[in-house]
């Protein structure tokens, strides 16, 4: 009994850890005072900031641009680490050992060496002054496929390879086949991979810094630009912060519903 | 020409992508180290980061951080880990969620949340809040992989060993500790990384009057600094985690925990 009043409250403990400066962050984000920690009253003045304020352009764009690289680079990401895992499930061991290794690189690499590489590579290519929005997203489609390779591989291993090839001997092409046999089984890989990618790409801020130009900032290399020097971050991103913050929570909460059903379907 | 499609033939646009944008990158670093500005073979670079104060002082005091920041995790998260894998303690993922959840706030804003907490607390900028940060932002991280390796450790031997005489600390370091040893070293690996090399989090946290090895790499590329050195600096970060993954591996047999295990 005692044991377990001890487990309880030590996970209680580390959750208050964790949530504490998120609640924090959402009690001040019903106040208008600049700095946090002051409270000047009950207000819905930051949440009308963020879309007429004066910074509501910068943050907007900020966010819209974050969206538009998770996005793109998370779909290319899925489509080449998919089209990958099932060329590597084909392929000889040789070829296996060469790619799934280069592909731990990124994976086990430092972000700033990551981004360090790259932003040379951009240099020696001579398009520093074409950094934006191609730059961060080839650099975002660089280190988040492994993941996709590494999601999707494993739904390849449990799959019978005899029904790629059965449906090669009743007249399907091979890319018919891809499509109506090998996607299906593979398709709970490509969304977890999917969902992964798009969430390290929107939270990346090394790579993004190093492979972006003044002109196209990110939500997080906005926050990181305009904090330098000051003491706060401007009070418009606490209600940002709040807004998405309940937006995640509610999508896991309907994709745990979801998942709960199917589980009791099944 | 027409070539039979083959589902190999799925891996040519990956492998052309890795060499161009991952190994090819990676040697540039190692020809930017070891050449000087007029593109000549030099081992200035290298040579000029062990004599250089400015360089040394931000190099330790970020792989110490890493070190207290990853012990730290280490230490807090092996408890929680344990009893949110206990059943009793934990009936549904919900609570794991709860641990995951955080993750998909911006870093950013949540080390700017706690900076303004550590500020109400009264609790000064620098070291220690650097590491409180870090401590903050990184336990998920090791939280996650040894929740899975304990997850799916075999219970009974835990009862075996007891049942053999073994005293409740034995079990831990005897039973325990070995059957989650995957999870134990793709924990660090996951917060020693990041955490060396950090400098964002350090930047909020601290009043900027002193560098971690991050904050110099930073500086010497996106603030108009000498990227020959900065790429040395780099090539020193490369062999720390060559190091890191070689220690690793000789504790890590099922390679797949790494990483891959996390999600």
């Amino acid at each position: 009994m005692v044991k377990k009043i001890l487990g309880r409250s030590y996970i209680a403990l580390i959750l208050l850890f964790i949530y504490v400066p998120i609640f924090y962050l959402i009690v001040f984000s019903f106040t208008d005072a600049k700095l946090m920690g002051q409270w000047t009253g009950f207000s819905f003045k930051l949440y009308a900031d963020l879309f007429t304020g004066p910074k509501s352009a910068e943050i907007m764009t900020a966010l819209k641009n974050t969206l538009l690289v998770g996005l793109t680079s998370s779909v290319i990401a899925t489509l080449l680490g998919s089209m990958t895992a099932i060329g590597l499930h084909s392929s000889s061991k040789r070829m296996k050992a060469i790619v799934q290794n280069a592909n731990q690189i990124p994976i086990l690499n430092a972000e700033i060496v990551t981004a360090v590489s790259l932003l040379l590579f951009f240099t020696i290519l001579g398009m520093n002054s074409f950094k934006g929005f191609w730059t961060v997203t080839l650099s975002h489609i660089m280190f988040c496929t492994p993941y996709v390779v590494l999601s999707v591989l494993p739904k390849l291993k449990g799959m019978n390879n005899n029904v790629y090839e059965a449906a090669l001997d009743l007249g399907a092409t091979p890319w018919a086949a891809i499509m109506k046999v090998v996607v299906p089984e593979i398709l709970p890989g490509m969304i977890s991979g999917f969902l992964l990618a798009f969430t390290l790409s929107v939270d990346d801020f090394v790579i993004t810094q190093f492979t972006t130009s003044a002109n196209f900032q990110t939500l997080s290399t906005y926050i990181y630009n305009t904090y330098s020097g000051k003491d706060s971050m401007p009070p418009e991103l606490r209600a940002l912060s709040c807004l998405l913050f309940v937006v995640v929570l509610l999508v896991l909460v309907l994709l745990n519903i979801k998942s709960g059903k199917k589980r009791e379907n099944a | 020409m027409k070539m039979t499609f083959s589902r190999k033939h799925l891996v040519i646009p990956y492998a052309l992508f890795l060499t161009l944008f991952v190994v090819f990158p990676l040697i540039l670093i190692f020809v930017y180290a070891f050449t000087d500005t007029s593109w000549k073979f030099t081992f200035s670079n290298i040579l000029k980061f062990f004599t250089d104060y400015s360089a040394i002082a931000p190099f330790m005091l970020s792989l110490l951080t890493a070190l207290l920041t990853t012990a730290l995790c280490l230490v807090v998260a092996y408890p929680l880990a344990y009893f949110l894998a206990t059943k009793k303690y934990n009936r549904s993922n919900v609570m794991v969620m709860l641990f995951i959840l955080p993750m998909w706030i911006n870093f950013l804003i949540r080390t700017l949340a706690m900076n303004e907490l550590l500020y109400v607390l009264n609790v000064p900028k620098g070291m220690f809040a650097t590491t409180i940060g870090m401590v903050y932002n990184f336990l998920p991280f090791m939280v996650l992989p040894l929740y899975n390796s304990l997850q799916k450790m075999d219970r009974s031997l835990i009862e075996a060993a007891e049942d053999l005489g073994a005293t409740p600390v034995q079990v831990f370091f005897k039973t325990i500790i070995p059957l989650s040893m995957p999870g134990i070293i793709s924990g660090v690996m996951m917060v020693f990384m990041p955490t060396i090399s950090a400098f964002a989090i350090s930047d909020i946290l601290t009043n900027r009057d002193f560098n971690y090895f991050g904050t110099l790499v930073n500086f010497l590329f996106n603030k108009g600094g000498d990227i020959h050195y900065g790429s040395a600096l780099s090539f020193v970060m490369l062999i720390i985690i060559g190091i890191a993954i070689f220690i690793s591996s000789k504790f890590e047999k099922d390679e797949s925990s790494l990483g891959g295990r996390l999600w």
